[in-house]
């Protein structure tokens, strides 16, 4: 059984103040291997939990993640991260960062070499082997990030707002990137993001949640990613239906925003 | 009430004494502001500047724009010792910097002698001073005619001596005679007449006593010249103070300072990581170390001297308690500051605990600890210096204070001095070594 399955997914808390939070109720999804789903939702609606819990970081109260038939009950190499920020490990240089997951297994010096020459290839990002990470800009240090993940071998690559931080400019060529790679590599990916467009543009399935409690509100599948594979992305956009699926999600998200704030006036 | 009134008298005689320097530091800041002046003008004409921060038209409140000016530190050193030189007289500065030195030489003065008849005669005192230290006699006079003779003295500089100039005068206190003028201005007990070396003045029974100008320089005894701190430095380089060379006094000192702290540091990471690491040990030693950290080390000098005696052993302790806490705060946050998402990306590709620790855990908190190492050896250093103050065999404590008991103002000075220059160093190498050592220190 491969792909990733979340199984009526539940997560329940509780505060110190006694009260308790239900952060994820009943989250079920099944995420064929190769897939490319991106998660959207107002803040609150537990996307960045329910990474958590897939990565391993957090256990979910109810249900349970099977990954490739075995259930998931931490973290490790198969499913790998990659974070908005700060995730990098400025005591290494670019090429020490690219080659971590690899030296943490062991693997022979030349094996190595030939995976983080390879993956700094395809990142775009050769010359800049030997220098420390805080000496790139954002944008590089997230390709980086990409690197890093991805010489992992990771069947599932879990992204966590990676693009959140960049400008716009540097953001849209790291979403061609990003798409590049998931066609190049196969990989299943799961990426969370703020950005409406992001969404649309980077899920070949797309999962809009709602808050209080955490659940899948509406699922979309979309041709948009598979149309903008090593092509420009803005030509992409101006699919007229792609406008028409973004307003009517930004309307649905609006209604959300709405009712949470209406909530807090009656509390 | 009555505790109040001896506190504002403490601090009133406090403000007094600010309010007497006050002049010479308002001299001392208008020289500086001067040299600004002059160092900006200066500088316009030599180099006209052309770089960004010429261009920026707000300084005054931009951090930035602020820099050490080397010039100003220059001045700033040359000029303390331009002043230690002026008032100690220093041969290094040529003469028309000194500031008026004590009187040295030969002068004398009249005085005039009146008996109770009325009748007045007038005789010469012959005064000579010397440096000190040098055995000089009172120059031979000859009496002279009248009823008043002449006489002679010799004074050490910086010295004033009481003279019964009538002694050798045929009619003296006993016939009711007594001096009434000096150098021809009348003087009474008590009063006084400046004359060409100096002033004479009357004790209240009438006795003359000779006060050689002192200038305004300082005695050796109370600030030694620079040349002078320079000889001894020499001298106890290689002759040796209380039996010990001045590289055994310092070689001892820092001895004490490196195994105190790598004693420290040793138990102390370790301690701090467990801390960081684990809720049981941060409950475990969160109460000692947040005690110990505000107790400073001197307050353990008499403690540990009772426990271990004045030896290295009773020192070593000392300074692995002080450097033992800092040691272990700074180990400590180095671990809580850790990003999660590290740690996180750390597991997800596969890591181990331990090569999470290796690896991300330790290489994270080394600028931290690097920090609390330059705390540590500061403090360790003050530390080792008071310890020794208070008792030691040898070392740059106890050098400055037995020379201080034998007024050798001179050692006191030297040590002070080789005490500071070693503390910057010791910060200089350890803020060299952070920038060898971790470059990522304030990157992540």
């Amino acid at each position: 059984m491969s792909g990733l399955q979340i199984d009526r997914l539940s997560m329940r808390f509780d505060l110190p103040n006694g009260s308790s939070v239900q952060a994820l109720k009943d989250v079920s999804l099944d995420l064929k291997a190769g897939e490319l789903l991106s998660v959207l939702g107002p803040s609150g609606c537990g996307k960045t939990t329910l990474l958590n819990i897939v990565a391993g970081f957090l256990a979910p109260t109810e249900g349970q993640i099977i990954l490739n038939g075995h259930k998931v009950t931490g973290p490790a190499a198969e499913r790998g991260m990659v974070f908005q920020q700060g995730a990098l490990f400025e005591w290494m240089s670019v090429r020490e960062n690219v080659g971590f997951g690899p030296s943490m297994k062991g693997m022979p010096k030349a094996e190595k070499a030939e995976i983080v020459d390879h993956l700094l290839d395809v990142v775009g990002l050769q010359d800049f082997k030997e220098k420390a990470v805080y000496e790139l800009s954002g944008g590089m240090q997230q390709r980086v990030a990409l690197a890093r993940c991805l010489a992992n071998e990771p069947d599932v690559i879990l992204m966590d707002e990676p693009l959140g931080a960049l400008d716009a400019l540097t953001r849209e060529k790291m979403q061609g990137l990003v798409l590049k790679l998931w066609k190049e590599t196969g990989k299943t990916i799961i990426l969370i993001t703020h950005s409406v467009e992001e969404a649309l543009l980077l899920g070949e399935r797309l999962l809009v949640m709602a808050p209080r409690p955490g659940r899948i509100h509406t699922e979309y599948r979309l041709p948009f990613a598979e149309m903008g594979v090593g092509k420009d992305l803005r030509e992409v956009k101006k699919h007229p239906k792609f406008g028409e699926v973004r307003e009517e999600i930004l309307g649905m998200i609006w209604d959300m925003e709405e009712e949470i704030m209406g909530r807090t006036e009656d509390a | 009430m009555e505790l109040l009134g001896n506190l504002w008298g403490e601090l009133w005689a406090v403000l007094t004494t600010l309010f007497a320097a006050a002049p010479y530091v308002i001299g001392y800041i208008l020289i500086i502001l001067l040299m600004m002046v002059i160092w900006s003008g200066v500088k316009r004409l030599v180099t006209p500047k052309s770089d960004y921060g010429s261009l920026k038209t707000v300084t005054f409140g931009d951090e930035s724009a602020v820099t050490s000016n080397t010039a100003a530190s220059v001045v700033s050193i040359v000029l303390i010792f331009v002043f230690w030189g002026a008032f100690t007289g220093s041969k290094l500065l040529p003469g028309f910097l000194h500031a008026p030195g004590p009187f040295v030489g030969d002068g004398s003065f009249e005085y005039t002698i009146t008996t109770p008849a009325g009748d007045s005669d007038t005789a010469t005192v012959s005064v000579v001073v010397h440096p000190t230290g040098e055995e000089v006699d009172a120059p031979e006079v000859t009496e002279g005619d009248g009823i008043a003779k002449n006489d002679a003295v010799a004074i050490p500089v910086y010295r004033s001596e009481l003279l019964r100039v009538d002694n050798n005068d045929e009619m003296g206190r006993d016939e009711e005679t007594f001096i009434t003028a000096v150098d021809g201005v009348a003087i009474a007990p008590g009063g006084s007449v400046d004359v060409a070396f100096g002033r004479v003045a009357m004790s209240d029974k009438g006795t003359l006593n000779i006060i050689p100008a002192t200038g305004v320089q300082m005695e050796p005894i109370w600030l030694p010249s620079p040349e002078a701190v320079w000889s001894r430095l020499g001298e106890i380089a290689t002759v040796g103070y209380r039996n010990s060379t001045l590289a055994e006094h310092l070689g001892y000192s820092l001895f004490r300072v490196i195994v105190g702290f790598f004693l420290g540091a040793l138990v102390g990471i370790p301690l701090g990581y467990a801390m960081g690491l684990s809720n049981w040990f941060r409950g475990w030693f969160d109460p000692i170390v947040e005690f110990m950290r505000p107790v400073p080390p001197l307050a353990l000098i008499p403690l540990v001297i009772i426990w271990a005696g004045i030896g290295e052993v009773g020192k070593i302790i000392l300074l692995f308690l002080a450097a033992l806490w800092i040691m272990a705060i700074a180990a400590r946050s180095g671990v809580s500051g850790v990003r999660i998402s590290k740690v996180h990306a750390a597991y997800s590709l596969g890591a181990s605990k331990w090569q999470i620790m290796r690896h991300v855990i330790i290489p994270n908190s080394l600028p931290e600890i690097f920090t609390g190492a330059r705390v540590a050896m500061g403090v360790c250093w003050g530390t080792v210096v008071a310890a020794e103050l208070v008792a030691a065999e040898k070392g740059a404590g106890m050098m400055i204070m037995v020379a201080s008991k034998f007024q050798s103002t001179d050692i006191v000075l030297m040590g002070i001095i080789l005490i500071g220059i070693i503390g910057f160093s010791i910060d200089m190498l350890m803020r060299q070594a952070e920038k060898w050592l971790v470059p990522w220190k304030g990157k992540g």
